[in-house]
């Protein structure tokens, strides 16, 4: 292994690790991650010379701690700040020379990365950034956003940090499930913002996916019994095994329902059903469980043969009860459409509020196809239209265009 | 909030408006996207643009008004439309030009107009 090569990996292991074990003790994100840039700078140079050290972590922590004091005292902080480094100091010199695997607290990070006074459209971002180090312009990308405007909004949520506005404990039993809910939520966007690119046009959107289920894998490690982060990886896994099924060899879009099954991994699909198998033990279901549930009834038609969409209908309903996002709604119409038929669909879509789905391409595109089935071929015409209007993925415009030309 | 969004096109964008075989889809593309649009009540205005061979620049140089055939800069893309939305950011702005059936668009916010 190259020396880069083994700076890259120690950076993947180690760098969401010295983010979080520093934030906890200095609070300042950013000092933090400038101070570790540095570090990293300073290794890749290092290394190359005398080949990686035995406990990375360490060599990189001490340098970086170097780099805060250097900060500290052109900033004249304040005794406290210098007495954390000194302790600091003392526990690395302790790593570097005992057996003691380095701290892991990026569960710590996570929540704080989700904390309520976060403003839930930073909290994915952030988490990105300090647990996986992905830089602001590459997450703005991702999430359609302006570049100058990410860098600003993580820049403020980092000050929330700083001054002392988030609580650095593990929520207590009272507050665990709304918190826990939004670090899985916010990991959950991860994957999404990957899994929108269904193209794989973008490499570094695909990566995203990954990097989703690399969080997802970590806080499963932390906690392994907990349901609902079984439920998030069995989610995530049912839909991640069937990623080359999703386009054909010309790169078009194929819908679930038309995949060729052999195209799916059944490694992951078998870890998907044992995360899930893990969860249901616990009794006490949740969204994500309720999600990876509908993905594990599709995937059932590996060995049937056929999908159960009476099945994935009442599935759907448990899911309207617990998060009825608009997702979630026009998922339950299509599955009931499925189910019990085209009219019973489309009625409730109708129920769903205008303003809501005003934007929503999925809405459109399932109105439309639900609208050729009753050969109501005016508004599935219109429908069509509209959805390909709101796409913003060519090949799923494409396809959508193939289907209007059917009516 | 007013945003403009600026559509631009490729030589070969503009040459699907008068080819035979390309002309239905390209102008579908555009009235599926400004059918959306509409319906969903963001438009203040927005038109299509003819091609920039059809332009003409007006330069002053040296206090002499020069008149050209052409677009004001040669580059390979040029603006091909524009709409102006009313959307409450500038995240769903950027949502909205992503939607569009062009590779580039850029984004700009309106400045309000003088009282």
């Amino acid at each position: 292994m190259d020396a880069h090569h083994a700076i890259e990996q120690a950076a993947r292991d180690s760098y969401g690790r010295l983010v979080a074990y520093l934030t906890i003790r200095w609070r300042d994100l950013h000092a933090v991650e400038d101070a570790l840039a540095d570090a990293f700078l300073a290794a890749l140079k290092t290394w190359h010379d005398n080949g990686v050290p035995n406990k990375p972590e360490a060599w990189l922590l001490t340098v970086a701690r170097r780099r805060l004091i250097d900060r500290a005292r052109h900033d004249q902080a304040q005794d406290d700040a210098m007495q954390a480094l000194i302790e600091m100091a003392k526990e690395a010199q302790e790593l570097a020379f005992s057996d003691t695997a380095f701290p892991d607290e990026r569960l710590k990070m996570l929540f704080i990365c989700a904390h309520p006074a976060i403003n839930p459209h930073v909290r994915t971002p952030l988490m990105l950034q300090t647990v996986l180090g992905i830089d602001a312009a590459r997450i703005a990308s991702a999430f359609l956003v302006k570049p100058a405007t990410m860098g600003q909004r993580l820049t403020r949520a980092k000050a929330k940090i700083r001054d002392g506005h988030i609580r650095f404990e593990l929520p207590d039993a009272k507050e665990w499930p709304l918190r826990l809910d939004a670090v899985l939520e916010a990991i959950y966007a991860v994957y999404g913002s990957g899994w929108d690119d269904v193209a794989g046009l973008d490499p570094r959107r695909r990566d995203l996916a990954q990097e989703a289920i690399y969080l997802g894998r970590l806080l499963l490690k932390l906690m392994p019994d907990e349901p609902e982060v079984n439920g998030l990886i069995a989610l995530m896994l049912h839909c991640e095994a069937r990623r080359d099924a999703r386009r054909n060899e010309k790169g078009g879009y194929v819908p679930l329902t038309k995949q060729d099954i052999s195209l799916w991994s059944e490694t992951m699909i078998e870890e998907a059903e044992r995360c899930l198998g893990h969860a249901a033990q616990a009794g006490c279901i949740g969204r994500f469980q309720l999600d990876a549930a509908i993905q594990s009834v599709h995937a059932e038609r590996a060995r049937t043969g056929r999908t159960e969409w009476e099945e994935i209908a009442l599935l759907y309903e448990g899911l309207v009860r617990l998060a009825p996002t608009t997702g979630v709604l026009v998922g339950r119409a299509a599955a009931v459409a499925e189910a019990r038929g085209a009219d019973k669909g489309l009625a409730l879509l109708k129920e769903i509020p205008a303003e809501r789905i005003k934007s929503y391409q999925p809405f459109w595109a399932l109105t439309a196809h639900l609208s050729k089935r009753m050969q109501q071929n005016e508004q599935a015409r219109s429908a069509y239209s509209r959805a390909i209007g709101l796409c913003t993925d060519p090949s799923i415009r494409e396809f959508l265009k193939q289907q209007a030309r059917q009516v | 909030m007013h945003y403009t969004l600026l559509f631009y096109e490729s030589a070969e964008d503009f040459s699907h408006r008068t080819d035979p075989l390309r002309k239905k889809e390209y102008l579908a593309g555009w009235s599926h996207y400004v059918k959306a649009l509409r319906e969903s009540g963001v438009v203040v205005s927005g038109n299509g643009l003819h091609s920039p061979e059809t332009a003409t620049s007006l330069k002053r140089h040296n206090g002499k008004m020069l008149v050209q055939d052409g677009p004001v800069t040669e580059t390979k893309e040029q603006i091909g439309g524009i709409f102006v939305i009313d959307v409450p950011d500038l995240d769903i702005a950027l949502k909205w030009a992503a939607r569009g059936p062009v590779n580039t668009v850029e984004v700009r916010q309106n400045i309000p107009p003088m009282e």
